[in-house]
């Protein structure tokens, strides 16, 4: 096949797109079915390429990601120039995902035969839907046993408000319909449009860090032509560098003279960090820049904060190195250093939201071999002094003491789909987690949309996990920011022989304060073992004591017998508690084992959850 | 003995001792531990070395007692003539052994070292093996104190603890062993068994004290892993000990028994004056002994060793001419100070303060205030018979810079509360 060779590809063949599909739905699979299909990579080389992605990554010196992907694929005789840009399925990066979709003129909305439409591919369809795009509504899965189609087409013909007849239907396992599909993106997909002759703009959509490169920026352009040996200018940060390299994935790195109008590629700078080559942001040419950035950059702003420790203090420098590792591939994360009194060293991080947070910790972990522990994640909250003045909150330690006028909290506006004999649970756990409705929408005769605005230190603290276990894992949930809301929030400290114990410091609604204090008192009472004297842990809001358990004194710690034999054996492991004993943490003179506030931290809301 | 042996450095196959040990010793008194692994059948709650043999006749225990008398042999060319002050026989059951083993083994014992007139000369016994007649044979032979394990009065109690004999069988043998002619008797007790009211450990202690034995070990059940008993708890078809409930009766126990005449001298022993075990004291004051017989450990001045477990591995080492050691460690004088500190605290004797650092020593006051120790002073006669201060090893942490005034001189005893938590004490004590 004669694919058009980029940098000189007329606007009118160009097609871009992307997919808009739930995990699980199989988006993946059908990619890898286009590019089969397309010729791009055959049969037998699908199998070996994915096999042997590490050993191209190796000889190629590039990590092989297929951010965006050039397909060429005939329809009459023309040969068009599809390009496949793929969008991170997750709700803590909507914003992410609204900057893929403005890189588009459509998108294909996959949905599975056998599930239906999730929260979250129904908020990316609003995305798409706003930002204008043809929205190409396909059914997959229809060879599956379970399969609905009829009943998830006529849902999603309702929702886009088509014909259902226009709903298309494939099995991107076997690849059937596929090759229709193809075809109804070059007809339904408007062409990109641009000037040609104006001065460079290009969407920065997707930003990764490269071990080999440096960080690949992919961009759209949009205006002009983008080519290598330039100096380019990112207009939000006003840095500029020289175009290494430009070039396109298909699907594998291609070196290219220029990116023209309405095209996709990659660029790369020699950048090392990707907070320099930011999603959302308009690249231009420093020597005749344009004047006008692309409307909807947005600089990303943590949502939620945490501590991150090292349950090996001396795994701090390690953890250090990490994150700041992890930061060159994630423009969103923010961390500085936290001295903990519990937990010892490590740092206060900010994330675009609890999944991000997750997926950060998982990484540590699994990439870094750290063991880590978090403490509960903190939104911001705003609080106005009755002086007055007015201060940001991200770590309950820095909440003010006394003359506190009010305090704001983040909202989110919040959807949550499932089936409709979950409304009543639902609505329950929404009210339980101080939510108030704006409105229920029947997608089908049996699913629901709920609408609710609800505090986002509610839905950070273990709400996922309660959706599901209400739904038996059918509901799914979608949020955006939706401001702040002044709240009847106050601190509740957790003492420990009249210490604070700063980790276990929250801040919550007053009306929450009591069931939180009562929880957390009861827990560290069941895991810190008894102590030379009796210690009281106690809960209190201020200098006002809200629960109060009692960790008794040990009354009995001596073996009863010590004979010939047991001399040595008692030694060892009288050695072995000394050594035990370095380890514990000191809060005032009670010795805690930093297991049992491990083990406090990671439960945290296991009992709200009831 | 416990089960499981420690680790430690590989002991050589003659058991040679390291240089010039032995002729160190010379003439100090010696203690000798003969261990008889044998039980009827085995209790719940035991980890010790201990084995029922399917048949228990003279061809099954010949070639274990034979290695026994080896060993003695070994011990006494190792260590020269020593003289011997007291000898232990523990189990298992070593009443299994007729009087005439008895007399044999002690026969061996006086034949290679200095057996003192005045010895000591214990055996371990289960009430049920036990006869008016068996006892006076065992006196014959030389046995002159008893240890009976009589651990309850109560039905329920000794049925959780598997122990075959009736309630009243203990208290019996004592009247026959006072009537065969043994100097002292003593009774072991357990508190704390699962299903055991504090009104269960009452009828207990007062059917022990009401034989009127000489001394008296009162131990709190400890659930040693890999037991029967631990296998049943984390089934869950008995109830934990609980660690109130263990104090409770310790307190109980130590108060009742004081009351009745019998002195507290180490953490689970009491004693009418003058009868307290004196064998048992020389584990405890980390004088020389020889433990002979499988998994019995040793210790010659700061050097400790064990024996290979099995006794048919045993018996098989020393008719191979090999000695029978497994393990061994040799003490540095830092281990031998923490366990001078480790063994004195746990007994009414104390520990004398200048056996601290100065760090240690400053870090009393804690203890002190809490009421778990007190402060006595040294008896005269003590610290000049066994010059305490001369057993702080030479070149070890204490050097003179860091030793205190007179000021500092006295006995650190812990109180009733304070034995409870020996072990923590310690711990929160050493540097």
């Amino acid at each position: 096949m004669n694919a058009p060779s980029p940098g000189s590809t007329d606007p009118k063949i160009i097609r871009n797109f992307s997919i808009i599909a739930h995990i699980d739905h199989g988006k993946s699979t059908l990619a890898d079915r286009m590019l089969q299909l397309t010729g791009v990579v055959d049969e037998r080389a699908m199998r070996a390429q994915y096999l042997d992605r590490m050993d191209i990554e190796r000889e190629r010196g590039i990590t092989i990601k297929s951010q965006a992907v050039r397909l060429p694929w005939t329809v009459e005789d023309q040969t068009y120039v599809l390009n496949m840009i793929d969008t991170p399925g997750h709700v803590d990066f909507t914003y992410e995902v609204s900057r893929s979709l403005a890189a588009c003129e459509g998108a294909v909305l996959l949905v599975d035969a056998a599930q239906g439409i999730e929260a979250q591919t129904l908020a990316n369809l609003y995305l798409a839907l706003e930002a204008d795009l043809a929205i190409i509504p396909v059914i997959n899965k229809i060879d599956l046993p379970g399969a609905l189609p009829d009943k998830h087409a006529s849902e999603v013909a309702h929702i886009i408000g088509c014909p259902i007849s226009q709903v298309l239907r494939v099995s991107a396992k076997t690849g059937d319909g596929v090759a229709e599909l193809l075809d109804e993106i070059v007809r339904q997909v408007p062409a990109p449009v641009g000037r040609p002759e104006v001065a460079p703009r290009a969407l920065i959509f997707d930003s990764v860090y490269d071990t080999y490169r440096g960080v690949v920026t992919y961009v759209r352009v949009v205006d002009g032509e983008l080519s290598h040996r330039e100096r380019i200018l990112m207009m939000s940060t006003k840095a500029t560098h020289e175009v290494l390299e430009v070039g396109v994935i298909a699907p594998e790195p291609i070196r290219e003279r220029a990116l023209g109008v309405g095209e996709v590629g990659y660029l790369i700078t020699g950048v090392k960090d990707v907070r320099q080559s930011r999603v959302g942001d308009t690249v231009t040419i420093a020597t005749r820049p344009a004047s006008q950035p692309l409307a909807g950059y947005r600089h990303p702003n943590p949502m939620v904060y945490a501590g991150l420790f090292p349950i090996e203090g001396h795994d701090f420098p390690d953890l250090r190195e990490a994150l700041d590792k992890l930061q060159l591939n994630d423009a969103a994360l923010v961390f500085e250093p936290e001295t903990s009194a519990a937990l010892g060293f490590g740092f206060r991080a900010g994330f675009l939201g609890l999944l991000h947070m997750e997926i950060v910790r998982e990484r540590l972990e699994r990439e870094f071999g750290l063991d880590i522990i978090s403490t509960a994640p903190n939104v911001v909250y705003r609080v106005a002094l009755e002086d007055g003045s007015e201060c940001q909150v991200t770590n309950p330690s820095e909440f003010p003491a006394g003359k506190v006028a009010s305090v704001w909290e983040p909202v989110v506006k919040a959807s949550i789909l499932a089936p409709a004999e979950f409304i009543g649970p639902l609505m329950e756990l929404c009210q339980s987690r101080r939510g108030v409705q704006t409105g229920l929408d029947y997608l089908s005769e049996d699913r629901v949309e709920l609408h609710y605005v609800l505090p986002l230190a509610e839905i950070v603290f273990d709400f996922f996990d309660a959706l599901k276990s209400r739904t038996r894992g059918y509901a799914s949930l979608d949020y955006e920011e939706a401001g702040q809301q002044e709240a009847d929030l106050v601190k509740v400290d957790i003492l420990l022989n009249g210490e604070p114990v700063d980790a276990f410091s929250a801040i919550v609604h007053r009306d929450k304060a009591y069931a939180y204090g009562v929880e957390m008192a009861q827990k560290l009472r069941k895991l810190i073992p008894r102590q030379q004297f009796e210690v009281p842990i106690q809960a209190a809001i201020g200098a006002r004591v809200i629960a109060r358990e009692t960790i008794r004194a040990v009354r009995k710690d001596v073996l009863a017998k010590c004979y010939g034999g047991d001399i040595t054996r008692k030694r060892k492991l009288l050695e072995k508690q000394k050594e035990g004993k370095k380890r514990m943490k000191m809060v005032g003179r009670v010795e805690v084992p930093q297991e049992a506030f491990v083990a406090a931290l990671s439960s945290a809301g296991e009992t709200e959850r009831k | 003995m416990a089960a499981r042996p420690p680790e430690g450095d590989v002991a050589p196959d003659d058991g040679r001792l390291p240089d010039g040990l032995a002729s160190s010793r010379q003439g100090q008194p010696l203690s000798l531990y003969l261990h008889i692994p044998w039980c009827r059948a085995r209790c719940g709650y035991c980890d010790f070395n201990t084995y029922v043999p399917d048949r228990f006749d003279r061809e099954a225990t010949w070639p274990y007692l034979t290695a026994l008398g080896l060993e003695l042999e070994l011990a006494a060319r190792l260590l020269g003539p020593r003289p011997v002050q007291t000898v232990y026989f523990g189990g298992g059951t070593p009443t299994l052994l007729g009087s005439a083993d008895f007399a044999w083994l002690l026969g061996r014992v006086s034949a290679l070292f200095e057996l003192d007139p005045t010895a000591e000369i214990t055996t371990e016994a289960n009430p049920e093996t036990v006869s008016p007649r068996s006892l006076e044979n065992l006196r014959r032979a030389g046995v002159n104190r008893l240890s009976l394990g009589m651990q309850s009065a109560v039905d329920h109690v000794l049925a959780v603890l598997d122990r075959v004999h009736r309630p009243g069988r203990a208290v019996e043998a004592v009247d026959w062993a006072r009537r065969a002619g043994f100097d002292s008797v003593s009774l072991d007790l357990i508190y704390g068994t699962p299903g055991e009211s504090a009104a269960d450990w009452e009828v207990s202690l007062e059917a022990a004290l009401a034989a009127a034995p000489d001394h008296l070990s009162a131990y709190a059940l400890t659930v040693e892993p890999g037991t029967r008993l631990a296998a049943r708890l984390r089934r869950g078809e008995l109830p934990w000990p609980d660690e109130d409930d263990l104090a409770d009766k310790y307190l109980q126990a130590d108060a009742r028994l004081e009351k009745a005449g019998l002195t507290w001298y180490e953490i689970s022993n009491w004693s009418r004056p003058q009868a307290a075990c004196r064998h048992n004291l020389v584990y405890w004051q980390s004088d020389d002994w020889w433990g002979a017989g499988a998994g019995s450990h040793s210790h010659i001045g700061g050097l400790r060793w064990w024996n290979h477990r099995l006794p048919r591995h045993y018996s098989a080492r020393l008719a191979d001419g090999l000695s029978p050691a497994q393990g061994r460690e040799h003490l540095t004088d830092q281990q031998r100070r923490v366990e001078r500190i480790m063994l004195d605290l746990r007994l009414a004797t104390g520990l004398d303060r200048r056996w601290l650092t100065a760090s240690e020593q400053a870090r009393l006051a804690d203890p002190l205030a809490r009421g778990l120790l007190e402060v006595r002073p040294i008896p005269p006669d003590r610290a000049s018979a066994d010059g305490s201060a001369d057993r702080v090893p030479s070149g070890q942490a204490l050097d003179p810079a860091q030793r205190l005034g007179e000021d500092s001189a006295g006995r650190l005893v812990l109180t009733p509360a304070g034995r409870l938590r020996a072990d923590g004490v310690v711990r929160d004590l050493l540097d």
